[in-house]
């Protein structure tokens, strides 16, 4: 059975406390009651931690120390069986991720283009920042990062499914994975070395890519000069050093990443999870927080990195006057392309009558 | 019997009538497990005066006469058991007024649902009508005949209750108005304030007349549609859920689906929940309104609202939905039938086991789609097979699978929705015999040489 690489003795030794401390969701600005809390956790006593978390991934970048104390929140749920979403949510998710045999595969080379178990990244990678390497990609179950029961305190169904899914991709013979999924990318850097899940092949964030591409492709870059606002996505959470990314890939195609209170360590989730977990309230108030900071600071774009995110708060966005777009697109239109990731307006019937009334 | 054929050439003109193998073949069946019967003629009349032409030939001369829109009940109903006329009424496809103020539509009795639903897009888009989950050449008459449901079940019960009025061809060769318009130019009441005669046609199948227009009652269309997506693993919870739902008033309709494949429905029972809204105010005010009722089984962990992502909600928010085509041919080969009783909801829990239990034991892909009906004064309740029509075994275990599951609902006090002739039997066996002397009475009153659809709602 795959074991958690926690380090009790690191969390002996904190003073900082910052994983529930720096809670956006969770009020422990007292260290000494946030120290004694979290000695709960990690004795797998009962506490308000693990039936508060909303399921962020905040606090395993909060850690200085690397010390996973997401994933122990996570062990902790489940073995208290505490489940931080309704019984039959978590049993659709598990179903409908089951590998069952039907995934498509590509003209596999050295590198490959994953896209997980979401195939809307078709619509995105029509771009001549992947002509090399389209052809080169898999899809499916069977490659799915799994990474998603974390929100559903189900780490067990990680540790099942996980070093099958890494076997699978190897078995595909590539030397380097880039991952169209960021939370493909958490689960090879961050979530298999804590559980001691050997990766053969390099994971490559799709971000660091879309960087190197845009340099080859310089001189057809025509930069935007616009303003946007970044939505982080939870899973970016799981590797916090790509985040320089935005910031480097922004710079080459002219767009300013403004400067909002929720971005960075301090980026709000989209709340679709906590919808679904904790109810519609918490949900319209983050969204609205959030969205709100945007207008603020004066974006013309939202820009996400993450599809879930993008179908959350899509509408939200254009309501509040703004563009959603995907990073891969916004890359699109700098070099002069079309974006590949149309608004489903079909599938949001209120803005699509406001839309209409304009 | 060639004197007939002549006779049908002279009424509809030689292009709409015919003896032919092939005519005879196709309308002999539907895609349901009824054995085929074949009838001697095909005729296609475009006007109430050729449809009464018709009628009093088969009066005359004593040939079953058997009316039919698109043959989609699956159920068999309009396979004619007897043979003679095929009266297919597609060409009478006219929509002759709407009411806007009193909202309600005057159509032909071969107009299809399809049409309807264009028609008032392009021209009354503030208008809309209950559009049932069949096929969109499904005709609104034949819909109304066999109490069919619709988009609009939960808010405003069958779309036979929507009825506003009916044209009928009388077995005997009368053309007989029923309700408001047999005294006024309107068609607003189907019987009301007087004695409401529809029911001498609505849910006979055709056995007692031949509808040539009918009034239909529309609704306001309003500006948006939505979703929501309850999900529960608890049968027994599932009652108490819809009279959470339905006591807000809120909801335009309300289906609960049950199936094990594709895996994402394994497991659970999803609640769809529509509504619809002029603002986005009204809108966010009825979803609150449904995770308000809904909140305690949200608590308990027992349920709750899964989002519905843009990528899904075209799907859901289709009409018709095209879920039941697909479902149809899971098993490939294009086999499918339900058997569809109507049903207290209280009975949701033991009628899912037993469709369970049927698919086990008769090693069938099965699933369930019921529907909210009335402010949950029922709900019809779907056992529903696919079997593959290469595959006689298969079709035999369907069978089997369903007049059992037809014959529980029964037990249960269900009421069979258009039943097969079989099942109409099961239903008259256990009919109060008053009650059955009196459909007797009127069969033999409205139709004295049982011409009609013979076969249909026939004692025994």
């Amino acid at each position: 059975m795959l074991e958690l690489k926690f380090d009790k003795t690191k969390c002996a030794k904190c003073k900082a406390v910052s994983c529930l401390v720096k809670c956006q969701y969770m009020d422990f600005k007292n260290k000494a009651l946030a120290k004694k809390e979290w000695q709960k956790v990690i004795n797998g006593e009962d506490s308000s931690v693990l039936e508060a978390c909303t399921t962020c991934y905040a606090c395993e970048e909060y850690c200085p120390f690397g010390n996973h104390p997401f994933y122990l929140i996570v062990e902790q749920q489940e073995k208290k069986g505490i489940l931080p979403a309704p019984r039959p949510i978590v049993t659709m998710w598990i179903n409908q991720c089951e590998p069952v045999g039907r995934f498509m595969v590509g003209k596999i080379e050295e590198k490959a283009l994953s896209y997980c178990f979401m195939p809307q990244f078709n619509d995105l990678v029509g771009s001549k920042l992947f002509e090399n390497i389209a052809y080169s990609s898999f899809l499916g179950q069977e490659f799915f990062c799994n990474v998603v029961y974390l929100h559903y305190a189900k780490m067990s169904v990680i540790k099942d499914r996980l070093p099958k899914v890494v076997e699978n991709i190897a078995r595909l013979g590539m030397k380097e994975v880039i991952c169209l999924h960021d939370e493909c990318y958490g689960a090879f850097t961050s979530l298999a070395p804590a559980y001691g899940i050997e990766v053969p092949f390099k994971p490559i964030h799709y971000y660091e890519f879309l960087y190197n591409r845009l340099k080859e492709l310089k001189d057809e870059i025509k930069p935007l000069n616009v303003k946007a606002a970044y939505q982080r996505n939870c899973s970016a959470r799981l590797s916090p050093q790509m985040d320089h990314f935005v910031d480097d890939i922004f710079g080459l195609i002219g767009v300013e990443r403004v400067q909002r209170e929720y971005d960075h360590e301090n980026g709000l989730c989209c709340a679709e999870i906590i919808r679904m977990s904790k109810g519609p309230a918490m949900a319209d108030d983050l969204q609205k927080k959030n969205v709100d900071d945007m207008v603020k600071f004066g974006a013309k774009y939202c820009v996400f990195n993450c599809p879930a995110c993008y179908d959350s708060l899509a509408e939200k966005v254009v309501k509040a006057g703004m563009d959603p777009i995907h990073m891969i697109d916004l890359c699109r239109l700098a070099l002069g392309e079309e974006r590949g990731q149309k608004l489903r307006l079909e599938g949001m019937p209120a803005l699509q009558v406001a839309m209409e009334g304009k | 019997m060639s004197d007939v054929y002549e006779a049908l050439q002279k009424i509809v003109g030689k292009d709409y009538v015919s003896n032919q193998t092939e005519e005879r073949y196709f309308y002999g069946r539907d895609p349901g497990l009824m054995p085929p019967h074949e009838p001697d003629y095909v005729v296609m009349p475009k006007t109430t005066e050729e449809v009464q032409e018709i009628v009093k030939l088969a009066n005359r001369e004593k040939v079953p006469i058997t009316p039919k829109g698109a043959g989609l009940s699956l159920t068999g109903l309009v396979i004619p058991q007897r043979g003679g006329i095929l009266l297919d009424m597609k060409r009478m496809d006219k929509i002759l007024e709407v009411n806007e103020k009193a909202r309600y539509v005057i159509l032909e009795g071969g107009t299809t649902h399809a049409a309807l639903k264009s028609y008032l897009i392009k021209h009354y888009p503030h208008l809309r009508h209950s559009v049932p989950d069949s096929p969109p050449i499904a005709t609104v008459v034949a819909n109304a005949v066999i109490h069919g449901q619709g988009r609009l079940t939960q808010q405003h019960g069958f779309n036979s209750d929507l009825v506003s009025g009916l044209e009928v061809v009388l077995p005997t060769g009368e053309v007989c108005r029923i309700g408001s318009c047999a005294v006024s130019p309107y068609w607003f009441s189907k019987g009301p304030p007087m004695p409401d005669l529809s029911g001498l046609f609505l849910g006979w199948f055709g056995s007692t007349g031949v509808i040539t227009k009918l009034g239909m009652q529309l609704y306001p269309c309003k500006k948006i549609r939505d979703a929501m997506l309850f999900l529960t693993d608890k049968a027994e919870l599932v009652p108490e859920i819809i009279r959470k739902l339905t006591h807000t008033e809120m909801f335009e309709d309300i289906v609960v689906s049950a199936q094990p494949i594709p895996l994402r429905f394994k497991g659970n029972f999803y609640i769809l929940v529509y509504m619809t809204a002029d603002s986005d105010e009204e809108l966010e005010f009825k979803k609150k309104m449904a995770w308000d009722a809904l909140w305690v089984y949200f608590e308990s962990k027992d349920g709750g609202f899964v989002s519905v992502t843009p990528d899904m909600k075209p799907a859901f928010l289709a009409m018709p939905s095209k879920d039941t085509t697909r479902f149809a041919d899971v098993s490939k080969g294009g086999g499918f039938e339900y058997s569809g009783p109507i049903t207290p909801i209280d009975n949701f829990p033991i009628f899912i086991k037993k469709l369970e239990e049927k698919a086990e034991e008769y090693k069938l892909f099965y699933a369930s789609s019921a529907r909210v009906i009335d402010a949950g004064h029922s709900m019809m309740f779907s056992f529903s097979y696919t079997f593959n029509r290469a595959n006689p075994d298969e079709m035999k275990r369907a069978k089997k699978a369903l007049d059992e599951a037809a014959e529980f609902a029964l037990e249960k006090g269900g009421v069979i929705w258009k039943p097969n002739i079989n099942e109409q039997q099961m239903v008259m066996e256990r009919m109060d015999p008053n009650t059955l002397k009196l459909m007797t009475s009127i069969k033999q009153l409205l139709d004295p040489n049982g011409i009609m659809n013979p076969g249909n709602w026939e004692v025994k």
